[in-house]
């Protein structure tokens, strides 16, 4: 029999709450730190207890950590899945069940592998507690996987120690649950098993991390002194991420009192009113949420924007549209995010692609708000924000300070000859701002969501407002150079491949499988909206672009013909809406489709 | 922290406070409102009150919501900044400016639609958050920036309208704030300074939440059918209520009454109101009996103003949340960010 290295796909079939997460996460983190890349999915319900839920890690050393279709060994632990789950393996993959009940003879397939272990029954006489012994059921499952794949056993059981540091009682019996389950696979189970692991280089010195954790860190770098949130899936880890490392690195240290204020909101709009009153104080402020609660904070967003207010905003989207699929992920949130709220309103998104770009992001978008004076919106998703994703470790630049934008303190108040809240003294479309209290005499002004001149007065002269109008127009353009920049890789090919976010992962498999159809494509991952000069300069430079959206409206492409004036005939979607993350194999196919039904030529398309 | 703020010359006859300040020095731009309308009169209250108290205009923060209560953050203290922001949720920017700077004295106004209906649900949970700050609600019994329409704090007893009778029950934002843990909770008539001027004061120092309900008067619309500016008869007589091309101008309604007497006042709408005020022997440092007080004078007919509770040691918001004495917007890049080599038992903790 074949046996191939740090390479498949496995996927965990557990009922929700029976305590498998923890057990598969040890899985998915001892791999990595046998130095395989990992990428790890969590397919969840809406629900805390009893539905089905799914836990997929990717295994591949070459680096590939988007999601792959089919599965190579499937851990069948909830029998109401059965069918699907038997389903979903690849021929020649293996299903790994329990078999204390057998498996019914209409469920058998031919072309797979079966490992049964009796995992009830092995644990039956080993642990009284009916609790324990359904929890240890998942633990058993890690010891026979251990040794079928050759997982090193010190890794395992010293995660097991750490994982328990806290609650020592429970060490031992998870330790006799593993070697239980090894045990059993060593003596019963056909060896060699055609998946298994080796100790790699691969990882480097990344780190394993979720993509709203890395950003909560970030905002706690980044400078935030105030959160207020209300809770959404999947945003709610992101201000917990802030919560915990402002509580380690941010109290101060005579008087034990905290640097940081975290309110848990009644709703998103007070959530995003609180940041709003927080920046117009002068204070880094920002909140996380999802789709519905952008929604609900379109009225102040429009506030934030006309009034100029900084505010920072992280929006993990997930499967919409309305309460749509909660606990999936989607990029579906660009149009209603980009331009949230009633009048001629548009604001500034980032995307990231990484927990290190989360972490990144997290601190530019701080500093990007404060200098535009504008609300900045972070759009993470689902996939990346609440999976423990294979990262850069987080760096701050030594010489990196915040940016607090244009503002006028008392002394520089009185250095000025005049303050307007709203004169564009530098052409540039920002004006300078003073913090409440600043000055006894000077630089107080009236902030509000109306018409106002210069000076902040208030005014309905058509003329004045279309004046600041076209300001804020200005303001967008300067935003353009602001933002973070487009990631081109440009080799001269005919085709250009655009992507955003979560997007990238399977980027990497996807140009080398169309490379094996003799297909080459350029790409670009765009970083942020408003689109940079770069931007266009790749469209100009492509005969046929395609546009990678995780949603159905392709929201990307419409941004792009939208704001660029493009043909919408000139951009080639990509699309793939329905609640897990986009795979290679899905672009593959889509991009091989257009170019078989447009009979274009391969590998010829080198420019001269 | 010190502000000292420039001699001016000042008018010979305005009383001068102990920062050398006069009124005029806490006065606003012109006000826009109609002549006579209550909401004026409580700015007045507001100047005169942080004129006494004598701290510095600029060490103040307004925010509103929206309405013609709303504006009038405009037409007090122009050496502040304020914040006129959306309908309904002015305790939310309140909240947000309160964690940002807590060194600043918040002044938040509002209106009875304001805070009664579209804003409810954040009045509620800015009291229960106990946000240092005096929140001020110009109750007109009606919606006056949109002409006229009933509000949610329509009593239907004590009121006695004479025209339309309003058919649902009324929020009392009092008992309100007395439940949901307030700890300084007042309501007085716009027309009456003795009262209004030294509860604004208390409640500008309290420190935590205050809230006065300020009853005051809308003199452009009444509400009852009898009325030709009332919201009704505008909407049957007119192609759109945005059409209202006159309004009279109205007289200031006043009340003077001693502490432990009742006052009728005259509103503009025809109808009587009784003012009720608690006398020296009130103690109102008792939640429960505060409540049923204000509950059974309302079930005769009167309303009752003045001081209603107050608890002077009750922690607020900064002090739940354990924040820095120093305003969080002050806090420089070694306080805000720790430096790289932070990072580095993160990343290893992920590793
Ligand atoms: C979201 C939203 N809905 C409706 C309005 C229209 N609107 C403006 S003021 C107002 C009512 C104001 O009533 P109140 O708070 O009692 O203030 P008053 O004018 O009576 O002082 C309404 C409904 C608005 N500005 N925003
Ligand atoms: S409409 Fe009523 S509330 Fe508004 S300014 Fe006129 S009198 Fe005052
Ligand atoms: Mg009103």
């Amino acid at each position: 029999m074949s046996v191939s290295y740090n390479d498949f796909v496995i996927r965990f079939a557990n009922v929700n709450g029976s305590g498998s997460a923890s057990a598969n996460g040890m899985f998915a983190k001892a791999l990595f730190r046998m130095g395989i890349p990992v990428a790890t999915r969590n397919i969840f319900p809406s629900n805390i207890e009893v539905l089905p839920t799914w836990f997929e890690v990717r295994v591949s050393d070459v680096g590939y950590m988007g999601r792959r279709e089919g599965v190579d060994i499937m851990v069948a632990m909830n029998a109401e899945t059965y069918d699907e789950d038997i389903a979903a393996i690849k021929p020649g993959g293996v299903l790994l069940y329990d078999n204390s009940a057998a498996l019914s003879a209409n469920r058998r397939r031919s072309d797979i592998r079966e490992y049964g272990i009796p995992i009830a029954q092995l644990m039956l006489p080993e642990f009284k507690d009916q609790n324990q012994r359904s929890l240890f059921k998942n633990i058993c499952y890690l010891g026979a996987l251990a040794e079928l794949l050759n997982i090193e056993f010190d890794v395992i059981s010293g995660m097991v120690e750490t994982q328990f540091a806290a609650k020592q009682k429970l060490i031992q019996p998870n330790i006799h649950a593993l070697a239980v389950g090894r045990k059993y696979a060593r003596e019963y189970l056909a060896h060699p098993f055609p998946y298994q692991v080796k100790r790699s280089t691969a990882v480097g010195d990344r780190i394993m991390i979720d993509g709203n954790t890395a950003a909560g860190i970030g905002a706690v770098f980044g400078g935030a002194t105030v959160c207020a949130w209300y809770p959404i899936t999947p945003s709610t880890s992101l201000a917990e991420g802030f919560e915990k490392y402002a509580h380690q690195l941010r109290v101060d240290k005579t008087t034990g009192k905290n640097k940081f204020a975290i309110v848990q909101a009644e709703d998103e709009l007070s959530a995003m009113g609180i940041v709003i009153g927080a920046g117009w104080n002068g204070a880094r402020a920002f909140t996380a949420t999802s789709g519905p609660g952008v929604s609900l904070m379109s009225e102040f967003l429009g506030l934030a924007y006309f009034a100029e207010i900084p505010a920072v905003l992280f929006d993990v989207q997930r499967s919409g549209p309305s309460t749509g699929m909660p606990t999936r992920t989607q990029q579906g949130d660009l149009i209603s995010a980009a331009y949230a709220s009633h009048g001629d309103t548009k604001h500034v998104l980032l995307f990231p692609s990484t927990p290190r770009e989360c972490f990144d992001f997290a601190a530019d978008a701080l500093d990007l708000a404060d200098r535009l004076q504008t609300p900045i919106i972070v759009m993470s998703d689902l996939e990346l924000g609440m999976n423990d994703n294979l990262s850069e470790p987080l760096s701050w630049d030594e010489g990196r300070v915040h940016d607090r934008g244009k503002v006028l303190d008392a002394a520089g108040l009185d250095a000025a000859a005049t303050f307007g809240r709203y004169l564009d003294v530098d052409g540039d479309g920002i004006g300078y701002r003073t913090y409440p209290g600043t000055h006894p005499e000077k630089g107080s002004f009236f902030t509000r969501g109306t018409s106002r001149d210069e000076y902040a007065r208030y005014t309905e002269s058509p003329e004045i407002y279309g004046r600041n109008m076209a300001r804020l127009q200005l303001k967008w353009q300067t935003a353009r150079k602001l933002v973070p920049q487009a990631e081109i890789n440009s080799r001269g090919h005919a085709a250009g491949i655009i992507y955003y976010g979560t997007s990238a992962s399977p980027m990497q498999e996807t140009i080398d499988l169309l490379s094996e159809d003799r297909i080459a494509v350029d790409q670009m991952r765009i970083r942020s909206f408003p689109f940079g000069p770069e931007v266009e300069k790749f469209i100009d430079e492509h005969d046929f672009l395609f546009v990678v959206d995780q949603n159905r409206d392709a929201q990307m492409k419409t941004l792009l013909v939208n704001e660029l004036s493009l043909d919408p005939n000139s951009l080639v979607s990509i699309l793939y809406f329905e609640g897990l993350s986009i795979s290679a194999d899905t672009i593959r196919e889509q991009v091989q489709t257009y170019f078989n039904q447009n009979k274009l030529p391969r590998l010829t398309g080198v420019k001269s | 922290m010190t502000f000292v703020a420039k001699p001016r010359v000042h008018h010979p006859l305005l009383p001068i406070n102990d920062i050398g300040l006069t009124r005029r020095d806490y006065e606003g731009s012109v006000s826009t409102l109609c002549a006579g309308c209550g909401h004026d009169s409580v700015s007045a209250a507001v100047i005169a009150a942080c004129a006494e108290l004598s701290i510095p205009p600029h060490r103040f923060a307004k925010v509103s919501g929206i309405g013609c209560s709303s504006k009038t953050p405009s037409y007090f203290l122009d050496k502040s900044h304020g914040f006129n922001s959306v309908h309904g949720r002015m305790p939310s920017v309140a909240t947000g400016a309160n964690l940002a700077n807590r060194s600043l004295y918040c002044i938040g106004v509002s209106g009875d639609g304001d805070s009664a209906s579209i804003g409810l649900g954040q009045f509620a949970h800015i009291v229960r958050r106990r946000i240092n700050m005096l929140y001020l609600v110009d109750n007109n019994g009606t919606y006056g920036l949109t002409k006229g329409q009933f509000s949610a704090t329509n009593d239907k007893g004590s009121t006695s309208k004479r025209g339309v009778p309003n058919l649902y029950e009324p929020i009392d934002l009092v008992t309100l704030a007395l439940q949901l843990g307030a700890s300084f909770v007042a309501r007085s008539f716009s027309g009456d300074k003795r009262q209004l001027v030294p509860l604004i004061k208390a409640g500008i120092k309290h420190h935590g939440f205050a809230l006065i309900d300020v009853i005051s008067p809308c003199v452009a619309f009444n509400n009852h059918s009898g009325s030709t500016k009332s919201y009704d008869y505008v909407r049957h007589h007119s192609e759109s209520v945005t059409k209202i091309d006159y309004v009279e101008s109205g007289q200031e309604i006043t009340a003077d009454y001693e502490p432990g007497t009742t006052e009728d006042v005259e509103m503009p709408d025809g109808s009587t109101l009784r003012l009720s005020k608690v006398d020296a022997n009130f103690d109102p440092h008792d939640r429960i009996k505060a409540l049923q007080y204000v509950q059974r004078r309302q079930s005769e007919g009167e309303v009752v103003t003045g001081l209603l509770y107050v608890d002077p040691e009750s922690p607020d918001c900064h002090d739940i949340l354990e924040t820095i004495d120093t305003p969080l917007n002050e806090l420089d890049f070694a306080d805000l960010c720790p430096g790289n080599a932070a990072l580095a038992p993160i990343n290893q903790s992920f590793r």
